[in-house]
């Protein structure tokens, strides 16, 4: 048990990886169809656009509250401390989402202010992704911690990393929303998205060139891991395997098979998200603080697990339900609020 | 001292009390709505009758509307704890981390993964799907109650815990921590507040239906049932707001002091109707007293002994005057809402239910009520646990971020120009969907002879029978 007790930090840390990851996926295309919000044409492809997502939203933005609960579950010194460091980021993120979340009720509530909701939904969606790829940035670069608090600025996570780091989720989310659009709607709608999908995979890839190499220059010791054995060897393949993500949702784009397109956008998403984990395992603090400073004790990390091991797989298996129920294309009358 | 000498600390306080209070409103209207939901669908499977269905879609639309508001305000409270009170969460995350954790995994999912096919998806899924899937939301907002107020119970009255060497608060009894003592009381209280406050909220709108002469047979259901929820929930709630008060005297006088303005202990206490605390003087001024009541409530005999609040060290005193009087505003609430059920069961004994008068008019008015009395409970609860987050062991001064003071205002203006905004249009749009009524407006009266069918004729004849009624 006591050898079971010492992964327990490691088997959390993979937990909310994944909790994250799962939002980042979900959450990333319906936040992308709104970003791609004033691009669609006419009202009725929007609000085919927005139907689309009416039944799933909630839940998907529901992984979001996993991570950051997750983080206070069992990582809590890095939660306060992630917080702390990117108050004002996260601020902005919390209300970006306040607005795009409303707005999906009210739309439809009003003829007069319905251009005033779309705008909402489309600077919640646009905002809320910058913030979170600058919350990004921003922890990568490292925040400044003295014992057990964050003692750096308020703006600390301002920086042209931070801000390539914010456009390069906008494309990856528009990249995801377009896969979805293709996958869930038809004629102008999907003829629209197909050409997003094409220029926003290009720019997704570029900007992941760029970050890529910007990273390992952030910090002394993401150039010594992915330059380093056995670093080196994820660092040769991944950019090999993105190419081959990449290929994938091109091909699925161009060929009318959307599920395909969404699923390698999920692929590159996953390999950046390797990447991350390379370069700053064991920190969950990049650089001050680790995984193990910031567990909590077995006795509170083997009492989540045992929720999590029963409750996640029920979460998914209900989850993939609602998904099933409301698949195929939608029309432009259905789910409305 | 001007605004902006206000301390650090007091700005996060006001942020995270003015987001949490905001927030409540939502989650606590859900769980009376998704309740009544619940009956609802059940009562058309189990009776066939059509008139639930149309009360059910009425309400509906307009949980979706408050659900939404509560799931926006809701991702903003799960990192509320680490934004404004980083220290707080690193201590005692140990302890709290995991009961939200629960909460997450048990009832934040249920409701937002069945909360689609419950809105969407009636035409999708056979009806013990869809039954199933209101029962979950139901049963998700219920859970997430009692998670969450497991939470804000240990905080109040901790146990079953160590301290670590860092200043840790350490599991030890999760049954314990779980089910502290203070739990059962404020779960009960809690859930009877969401019902009530909804009940409310159905009477209400039930109630202007019957004024503008709008009211159909499924207005005249939900606001016979509304009046009937009011009825038991009302009483039964002073009683359990009673008990919660006996348990509160027994381990946190501080606040039960500062509830009942008594400044020195005392035996056979009065209890203190209206007054005002004076911190200065440390009395209670111009009060109106009921000899005896304070200790014959608080400890079952005349002359029991009830704390007061000069007894406590003077940094370890909540602020009296804000948990005077909310406490009070709260009571007097509780206590007009049972008035109203008793009210509505005599116009119901008396068949006069239906026939508009001062009942609806004042129903109306009250329609928001549960709302406030519940954001009055709240006040009279974290006021009154001042100044500890972790009660007699962690201040709220030691739990607070290392926040810059211009971000500090920042984020607390930030959020109350966008609740401002956003919530202000949500609760626009509610009223105005409260407002065209299960079937969509146009009174009734105007359009007796339309070929809106024999349902439209029969409810004009209804509406003209209250009306004699009322006059007689």
């Amino acid at each position: 048990m006591s050898g079971f007790a010492h992964y327990l930090p490691d088997i959390w840390a993979a937990i909310i990886a994944f909790a994250i990851m799962t939002y980042v996926v979900l959450d990333g295309f319906d936040l992308g169809i709104g970003i791609l919000f004033p691009f669609l044409g006419s009202d009725e492809n929007r609000t085919r656009a927005m139907n689309s997502v009416a039944p799933v939203w909630d839940g998907n933005e529901t992984w979001l509250v996993m991570g950051g609960g997750g983080l206070l579950a069992v990582f809590p010194l890095a939660y306060g401390v992630i917080l702390n460091a990117l108050y004002v980021p996260i601020i902005i993120m919390l209300l970006a989402l306040a607005f795009r979340g409303v707005a999906f009720e009210f739309r439809g509530k009003t003829r007069r202010w319905k251009p005033l909701w779309d705008k909402a939904f489309f600077g919640g969606s646009l905002v809320a992704t910058l913030a979170q790829g600058a919350i990004l940035g921003g922890l990568l670069r490292g925040p400044e911690v003295t014992g057990r608090t964050f003692t750096g600025g308020p703006l600390d996570w301002v920086s042209f990393f931070s801000l390539g780091t914010a456009l390069a989720l906008v494309a990856g989310y528009i990249m995801l929303g377009a896969a979805w659009l293709v996958i869930k709607t038809s004629h102008d709608l999907y003829d629209r998205a197909r050409r997003v999908g094409e220029w926003s995979l290009i720019i997704t890839l570029g900007f992941i060139g760029l970050a890529s190499l910007a990273t390992p220059f952030l910090h002394p010791e993401y150039f010594q891991r992915w330059f380093a054995w056995p670093g080196i060897i994820l660092s040769a393949v991944v950019p090999l395997l993105l190419l081959a993500a990449g290929y994938g949702y091109w091909k699925g784009i161009r060929s009318d098979r959307g599920v395909m397109a969404y699923l390698s956008g999920i692929a590159i998403f996953v390999l950046c998200f390797a990447g991350l984990g390379l370069s700053i395992f064991p920190y969950i603090v990049p650089m001050s603080i680790t995984i193990r400073e910031a567990a909590t004790p077995p006795i509170s990390q083997g009492f989540i697990l045992v929720g999590a091991v029963i409750f996640l797989p029920i979460i998914l298996a209900y989850t993939a339900y609602a998904y099933y129920v409301f698949r195929g294309k939608t029309s432009e009358h259905e789910h409305h609020y | 001292m001007s605004i902006f000498d206000i301390p650090t600390l007091d700005l996060a306080r006001a942020q995270f009390a003015f987001v949490v209070s905001a927030h409540i409103v939502f989650p606590a209207f859900s769980i009376g709505t998704a309740s009544f939901l619940m009956v609802l669908e059940a009562l058309r499977m189990i009776t066939g009758k059509e008139v639930y269905l149309r009360v059910f879609e009425f309400w509906k639309h307009i949980f979706a509307v408050v659900f939404g508001m509560g799931v926006v305000s809701g991702v903003v409270m799960s990192y509320e704890f680490g934004l404004n009170f980083a220290h707080f969460a690193d201590k005692a995350g140990p302890v709290i981390g995991p009961l939200m954790g629960y909460e997450v995994m048990t009832a934040f999912f249920l409701e937002a993964g069945f909360l689609g096919i419950m809105l969407f998806g009636r035409n999708r899924v056979n009806r013990w799907i869809y039954m199933f899937a209101v029962v979950m939301v139901a049963f998700g907002t219920l859970l997430s109650a009692f998670w969450i107020l497991s939470v804000n119970s240990w905080m109040q009255t901790p146990a079953g815990f160590a301290m670590n060497d860092v200043g840790q608060f350490i599991p030890k009894d999760w049954w314990e921590i779980i089910f502290n003592p203070s739990l059962p009381y404020r779960f009960v209280h809690m859930v009877l507040a969401a019902y009530l406050t909804t009940a409310l909220v159905v009477a209400g709108v039930g109630a202007w239906h019957h004024i503008k002469g709008t009211a159909d047979d499924a207005v005249r259901t939900m606001f016979r049932m509304a009046v009937a929820m009011i009825l038991v929930t009302a009483p039964i709630q002073i009683l359990a707001g009673d008990q919660h008060g006996l348990n509160t005297l027994e381990h946190q006088p501080a606040k039960i002091a500062a509830m009942e303005g008594h400044w020195e202990t005392s035996k056979g206490a009065g209890l203190i109707l209206f007054g005002i605390p004076n911190d200065k003087t440390e009395t209670t001024d111009y009060k109106i007293e009921i000899p005896y009541a304070s200790s014959l409530i608080l400890t079952h005999s005349l002359d029991g002994e009830v704390p007061g609040l000069g007894d406590f060290l003077k940094d370890e005193r909540p602020p009296m005057t804000i948990v005077f009087f909310t406490f009070r505003i709260m009571v007097g609430l509780g206590f007009a809402f049972a008035g109203i059920g008793f009210w509505g069961a005599w116009l119901m004994w008396r068949k006069r239910l239906h026939a508009p008068g001062l009942y609806h008019k004042v129903a109306l008015v009250f329609a928001p009520g549960g709302f406030l009395a519940i954001i009055m409970g709240w006040f009279t609860t974290e006021f009154g646990r001042q100044p500890y987050t972790v009660y007699g062991h962690f201040t709220t001064a030691e739990s607070v971020s290392n926040l810059s003071h211009t971000a500090a205002w920042a984020g607390l203006i930030g959020f109350v120009l966008v609740y401002a905004f956003l919530f202000g249009s949500g609760i626009f749009y509610l009223g105005r969907l409260m407002k065209r009524g299960p079937e969509g407006a146009e009174p009734v009266e105007n359009t007796p002879q339309r070929a809106a069918g024999v349902a439209g004729a029969m409810l004009a004849k209804d509406v003209t029978t209250d009306k004699s009624e009322a006059h007689a």
